[in-house]
């Protein structure tokens, strides 16, 4: 089967991307990038980074923008899957998604419109095992957003380690956060993985941050080889 | 041991992660567990098993229905089954009945019809499937209905049990009462 992968450059979508890689043939990643920092559907600190993920995996990449309104992006998306589908005759699309229901019946619904597969494979997964799974496979994930007390300020721009880990589950035992982020508690960025032929080196960045809300903004890096 | 058969179109599948693992993590605190392919079921799994439990599919994956004959251990096998969604339209192909078109995605509201032991008045569940099952009342009764179509029914001699819905996604306690059943 030729997929393509729905890709954020977040944790979740390059896990995806490599199990899905390791059983079918994926063709492109589709990256929607929402002018709405509150997307109700795509993941949004450092969108821009997808490109040069893409490049790093030498995979080409389905670029759209949409205005991120709350349904209208569903209409966006389907361009974006509908393009994808025309320009790598594919036979099917992968998310990441993990616990949203209303994130993965919308795709569900818009492969069905379009003859196209749609395949979750991280669907209700054990969140402490996913972060695990990441940190085994050297996945060089950062965090990029922080939206949810008691994270601070102090979180962004570091990397998930075991350490890292067992903060977050301390944090769900205390406090009830998502540890993986599924209540949109954190947002992550991938600098390598696996599949990555170049890593992603940061040799710029700044902290936008208020309270238990922030943003770690990449504004420089380039691509090294590995 | 409580064995689950993975319905996916082919063993190993892109689908196997959201159709079978997370059948499989409600099951394993309970009671021991092990997967096989429907492909790959023999008499040795069939007897070493206490209750079986039949996998769900992606939307498009209608392999099952082209191999009946994969599955006529059904109507011999003298314990409980639950077929979930593509589960419960293979058994009742199995047994002769009609399937019906009926798309759902997503959350829907499912009303109980008639008492059973998994579950009991109104809730919603997580659907996905495009066909839906249409039993003669001679073999199956119907336990639930959704606004759409039948979403659950049970086999009228045999412990046989079907949902259309997907219970592994946000109703656990239904799995849990089908492996605790007696």
């Amino acid at each position: 089967m030729r997929l393509g992968v729905l890709f954020s450059g977040g944790k979740d979508s390059t896990l995806a991307l490599h199990i899905a890689a390791n059983k079918e043939d994926v063709a492109c990643l589709i990256t929607l990038v929402s002018k709405n920092l509150e997307s109700y559907m795509f993941h949004t600190p450092n969108i821009e980074m997808t490109s040069l993920q893409a490049e790093a995996l030498g995979l080409p990449l389905v670029s759209v923008v949409t205005e991120g309104q709350k349904e209208a992006e569903l209409t966006d998306l389907e361009r974006a899957i509908t393009q994808a589908k025309a320009e790598f005759s594919l036979d099917g699309v992968v998310t990441g998604a993990v616990e949203s229901v209303y994130q993965a019946s919308r795709i569900q619904r818009i492969c069905h419109s379009l003859d196209l597969w749609s395949f979750n494979p991280l669907w209700k997964q054990d969140q402490k095992k996913l972060l695990e799974t990441l940190v085994a496979e050297n996945f060089n994930v950062i965090i990029s957003g922080i939206f949810a007390y008691p994270l601070d300020e102090k979180w962004l721009g570091k990397q998930l380690d075991n350490q890292m880990i067992m903060q977050l589950l301390e944090l769900q035992n205390k406090y009830g956060i998502s540890p993986s982020g599924e209540g949109g508690e954190i947002e992550t960025t991938v600098l390598d993985a696996p599949l990555f032929r170049k890593r992603i080196e940061i040799l710029d960045s700044a902290v936008s941050a208020r309270g238990n809300s922030g943003v770690y903004f990449i504004k420089k890096v380039r691509l090294v080889p590995k | 041991m409580i064995l689950v058969v993975d319905m996916n179109w082919e063993k190993g599948s892109l689908a196997y992660g959201e159709f079978v693992t997370p059948i499989v993590s409600a099951v394993e605190p309970l009671e021991e567990c092990k997967v096989r392919h429907f492909s790959e079921l023999s008499p040795k799994d069939l007897d070493a098993s206490s209750k079986i439990v039949l996998s769900g599919t992606a939307l498009k994956d209608f392999v099952t229905l082209q191999h009946l004959d994969k599955f006529s251990w059904v109507r011999t096998y003298p314990k409980p089954i639950l077929g979930i969604c593509a589960g419960i339209q293979t058994i009742c192909k199995v047994f002769g009945e009609s399937l019906t078109g009926c798309l759902q995605v997503g959350m829907t509201d499912i009303t109980t019809v008639k008492p059973n032991p998994l579950f009991e008045g109104n809730f919603r569940a997580y659907v996905l499937h495009s066909l839906s099952v249409a039993p003669s009342s001679h073999s199956f009764t119907v336990l639930a209905k959704s606004s759409t179509c039948i979403e659950a029914v049970k086999h009228c001699e045999k412990d046989i049990y079907g949902v259309l819905f997907h219970p592994e996604v946000r109703n656990l306690q239904i799995l849990r009462c089908f492996i605790e059943l007696k």
